[in-house]
């Protein structure tokens, strides 16, 4: 047997889980209820006031808390990768931790302390809730880059006159941004699809586009949802051409 | 303190966690002079070149730039720019932008800028570079451009960190030459750190050979390589001959066997020391009169300029011999030495000698490790003691867990007819052997002593 023909499961695997499926996104986003071809599902979109504005709320959100990652986890991760100020492993764990237990039991846990302390459900509970689920995707690539950053690079920036803000900004930054782009990434595309935190943390007060999806399809509207959800593929696709521009985001993924 | 020094160390000592790296680093360096720190890796010479840029602060002792202390200073404002071993480029930023990296953080007006980096970068022959990745540079190139990324700040002091040790062969030449030419038209003070001797050799001004954290030796080129101060020094630089020897009285040393005619005096009389003898400093005769002893060839080599030959004295020790011309194997040949040639070299010890403990009559506790001992009347368990063992009478077992103590191979040195090696055991501690084995550097051994050869006497306690 050809060492190919060991590929062939995989092959059929993705054939039936990945690619069936998106085309059949395709399909359903391209026809009518009675299954004649139509454009009427885009159209109808753009002219659907409510799913454009939860669109835009939903962008909102995801670049809000993609930013609040990055601030928070920057920081983070260069001390973890710090030597002198981190010394134990057992540290950066304890970042890592929270991503071992499930999302969902998270999200009811938080929404849980917010009613225990009388805090409003709202769109500052909605933020706190995703930066809560989201930051280790982002403290762990930029990590990753910082811990295996050639310490001669900051020591020749000091070298050559920088001080320690300047080979801060200088240099230890600019070298690590493929892991700041790969963390963009893995936070940013799952925040503009996610519904169950918006759910659980806002009782739906803000709705995100991935409940307007998730009620069209509840609803049997596959229709219409496979439209939209087409179209969020389409803006997680062309995020993905922004955070990776080539060679520079490798070794920077988990 | 002589006005020309722009640095100087003084009882300088630095130790990573427990591990002492420099022990008591005394050493100027004059104004304009081209300065290599030489030895093997963990000497101590990075840690000496990190401490002067300032990545180091030392335990103890002083560093002074034009006599005042700069202990306190960080490294980006000291007047010394360094060239990394391994470049250190910056990959987010193209040529030009490396080499002005400095010139804009001291914010020089952007002309001058400009005017600067392309300067240089003719001077290390890269011009039409500027706009270059660095990525795409060749391991030669990249090494240029780290050089005139230091040099366009116009550094007092340039410090090289094995800076040609990436390049092959032939570019190291190149390089070396372009280093040499570089400080005799700039004039500045060049530091520079190798392992490699003839690098040392051909580059230097000065040398200074280090070996565990202890300077070894400070000399011009020839003084090193014409009169090392001891068998390290002769066995690192260049080939020799080192042998065991007697001095019977000045001028006058006996060695494998015969007495030679010398040149050093003060070495006391039928005193044991070492001597070594350049390969290139033994000399055929046919003269039967000239001739001091006889020796077969065992081998000989072609090595391009000159024929490499091992020949067995007639005394039954090796030598190695080069010359011009080769004598064949199995020849009998008749050998002599200048007086000049022959440098002797005070021994640094002529047995080992430990402090220990006695645990009972017959058991002595020395190097962590508790030896037989013959009985020892007179002594008690809890005497502290002195225990003193021959070089040849150490023995050295294949396997670690086989011997009271587990060592390493760490040092060794070929005597004409036996090996002298270091053993370096477990805790840090050093064991010097002789012995007819061979052995590697780095070889695993476990080391026992006979409880005979122990020779114990009690410390008077001071």
């Amino acid at each position: 047997m050809k060492r190919s023909h060991w590929s062939i499961p995989y092959a059929v695997f993705l054939g039936i889980f990945v690619v069936l499926p998106l085309l059949l996104i395709l399909l359903y986003a391209l026809q009518d209820g009675q299954g004649h071809f139509t454009l009427q599902n885009i159209t109808r979109f753009f002219s659907d006031a409510d799913a454009l504005g939860t669109f835009a709320v939903s962008l909102e959100i995801a670049i809000e808390n993609t930013l609040l990652c990055i601030l928070l986890g920057y920081p983070a991760a260069w001390i973890l990768a710090n030597r002198e100020l981190n010394r134990s492993a057992v540290t950066i764990v304890l970042f890592i931790l929270p991503m071992w237990i499930n999302a969902l039991m998270r999200t009811l846990a938080t929404a849980e302390l917010f009613n225990i302390f009388g805090i409003p459900l709202g769109k500052g509970t909605l933020l706190f809730g995703m930066v809560y689920d989201y930051l280790p995707f982002m403290i762990y690539p930029i990590y990753n880059v910082l811990v295996k950053m050639d310490k001669s690079y900051p020591e020749a920036a000091q070298d050559l006159g920088a001080t320690p803000w300047k080979v801060f900004w200088k240099v230890t930054v600019p070298l690590s941004l493929p892991g700041v782009s790969s963390g963009v990434l893995m936070v940013f595309m799952p925040t503009v699809s996610t519904f169950a935190i918006s759910e659980f943390l806002t009782n739906n007060k803000i709705k995100l586009f991935g409940t307007i999806i998730q009620e069209n399809i509840n609803a049997s509207m596959w229709n219409y949802g496979a439209a939209l959800a087409l179209f969020m593929l389409i803006i997680i696709g062309i995020s993905t051409l922004f955070t990776r521009d080539g060679k520079e985001a490798e070794g920077a993924l988990i | 303190m002589a006005g020309d020094h722009i640095i100087d160390l003084r009882h300088v000592s630095k130790r990573f966690g427990d591990k002492a790296v420099l022990e008591d680093i005394n050493l100027y360096i004059r104004k304009g002079e081209f300065v290599t720190l030489l030895g093997p890796s963990g000497c101590g010479k990075t840690t000496t070149l990190r401490l002067i840029a300032g990545f180091l602060a030392p335990e103890e002792g002083e560093i002074l730039l034009d006599g005042k202390d700069i202990s306190g200073i960080p490294p980006h404002k000291r007047p010394f720019n360094t060239v990394f071993q391994r470049y250190a480029l910056f990959p987010h930023l193209d040529v030009y932008d490396n080499i002005a990296f400095g010139l804009k953080l001291q914010k020089v007006p952007t002309d001058e800028i400009d005017r600067r980096v392309r300067k240089v970068l003719k001077m290390v022959s890269m011009t039409d570079y500027e706009e270059r990745d660095v990525d795409s540079l060749s391991g030669g190139q990249q090494q240029r451009v780290a050089i005139a990324r230091a040099l366009v700040n116009q550094p007092r002091i340039l410090l090289l960190d094995e800076p040609l040790a990436a390049l092959d062969l032939k570019m190291r030449k190149d390089m070396q030459i372009e280093l040499k030419e570089m400080h005799r038209e700039l004039g500045i003070t060049f530091i520079y750190v190798t392992h490699d001797q003839e690098e040392a050799l051909t580059l230097s001004d000065t040398i200074v050979v280090m070996d565990e954290g202890k300077i070894q030796q400070i000399g011009t080129p020839t003084d090193i390589y014409n009169e090392p101060v001891n068998s390290f020094v002769a066995d690192f630089i260049g080939e020799s001959n080192i042998l065991n020897a007697t001095m019977i009285r000045d001028r006058r040393v006996a060695f494998i066997g015969h007495e030679f005619d010398c040149v050093d005096e003060g070495f006391g009389e039928n005193n044991p020391v070492d001597v070594v003898v350049r390969p290139e400093d033994i000399y055929f005769t046919r003269d039967e009169a000239r001739a001091q002893f006889r020796a077969t060839v065992r081998s000989c080599v072609f090595k391009g300029v000159h024929y490499e030959m091992y020949v067995d004295t007639d005394t039954g020790f090796e030598l190695m011999i080069q010359n011009y011309d080769a004598y064949p194997v199995g020849s009998e040949v008749l050998l002599y030495i200048d007086p000049d040639d022959i440098q002797v070299m005070r021994k640094e010890r002529t047995c080992n000698t430990f402090e220990g403990e006695m645990v009972d009559e017959t058991h002595v506790k020395l190097l962590g490790g508790s030896f037989e001992c013959l009985p020892q009347p007179g002594l008690t368990a809890g005497d502290a003691v002195t225990v003193q063992v021959d070089f040849d009478k150490v023995d050295l077992l294949d396997h670690q867990e086989e011997g009271v103590l587990a060592g390493e191979v760490h040092f060794l040195l070929y005597k004409g007819d036996h090996y002298h090696l270091t053993i370096l055991t477990e805790d840090g501690d050093h064991i010097w052997v002789d012995t007819d084995d061979i052995w590697d550097k780095g070889d695993l051994v476990g080391v026992d002593i006979a409880p005979a050869d122990l020779k114990i006497c009690k410390r008077n306690e001071a």
